[in-house]
């Protein structure tokens, strides 16, 4: 890889590397934020109130097809990168609209999930449990639609300026973001759905 | 892609493969194994560990840059936050100390 040998074009000035260092601090308080999040759902995942209780309601198809939508515009967010490396536009861009597309997927997925939800009587008023799994996951989707809507208008900045060191660097920081939001994901899928369905 | 093509990027294949098997591991010890509900729970457990250490060394390159320590400092520190704030939760709201008189 070049990177190796020379600096990437995003760490190129001491305002960008900054940035990134920033971008990193954010993504720790982003994930003692999930943190809360998740601390609530544990707390109140067995509270059901007579509604349904997470087996009831999971379907594990629907689940796996998100989970490998979210994984699968990871690995292209990460081949975007590695195309901005190589200076290869066409490529960068390519594989970023091949990310939101994979996002705006997943987007379509959580969003009939939500509403099998709610036609097998799981609202968000229903009962401790539907209230956190709500909240949680409607806070990871909230945070995939705005990496989409951040990442289009970083796109639109790509075409008209081309990689420069400002473009890079603030792509490479949406990059970390769209990863960031993978990973969440993992937790969701291991500790909400995979836990719901088997214990 | 241009004349200048650098290697293809095998970390990011090894890392997307990795994830998908750790993914279908997870379900099939969850559905088609005869643990313990609590070691089923374990193991699960550190499958994810294992997704998300790919996502942060093999996609996100956490340790590089001029910054990289700094950046694996402060992911310590806030996984460390994130621990305390979940399991303490879990000790002090569901464990029976929220219902002692």
């Amino acid at each position: 890889m070049t990177s190796h040998t020379t600096t990437p074009l995003e760490y190129k000035t001491q305002q960008s590397q900054m940035n990134i260092l920033g971008f990193w601090i954010f993504l720790g308080a982003e994930i003692v934020l999930f943190s809360t999040l998740f601390a609530s759902y544990f707390v109140l995942e067995h509270n059901i109130a007579g509604g349904p209780a997470g087996g009831d309601i999971f379907v594990l198809k629907d689940v796996l097809i998100e989970t490998f939508l979210l994984l699968t515009s990871s690995f292209t967010s990460g081949l975007a990168i590695h195309a901005m490396r190589n200076h290869d536009k066409k490529g960068l861009l390519i594989w970023m609209i091949a990310t939101l597309l994979l996002g705006a997927g997943f987007l379509y997925m959580e969003i009939n999930e939500f509403l099998h939800f709610i036609h097998e009587g799981a609202t968000i008023q229903t009962s401790g449990f539907t209230a956190a799994l709500f909240t949680l996951l409607g806070t990871h989707g909230a945070h995939v639609t705005f990496g989409i809507v951040w990442i289009s208008l970083l796109l639109v900045q790509l075409v008209r300026r081309g990689i420069t060191e400002k473009t890079s660097s603030k792509l490479f920081i949406a990059s970390l973001y769209w990863h960031f939001l993978d990973v969440v994901w993992i937790f969701i899928f291991t500790f909400v759905y995979l836990k719901g369905m088997v214990m | 892609m241009s004349a200048n093509t650098s290697r293809f990027p095998w970390n990011l294949l090894v890392g997307f493969v990795l994830s998908i098997a750790l993914t279908l591991l997870a379900v099939f010890v969850a559905f088609n194994t005869d643990f313990s509900k609590s070691i089923i729970l374990g193991i699960i457990g550190t499958l994810a560990i294992f997704q998300a250490l790919i996502q942060l060394f093999m996609f996100m390159h956490v340790t590089e840059g001029k910054e990289g320590i700094i950046n694996v400092v402060n992911m310590i520190y806030s996984v460390f936050l994130a621990l305390v704030i979940v399991f303490g939760s879990i000790w002090v709201l569901t464990s029976g100390h929220a219902s002692m008189h």
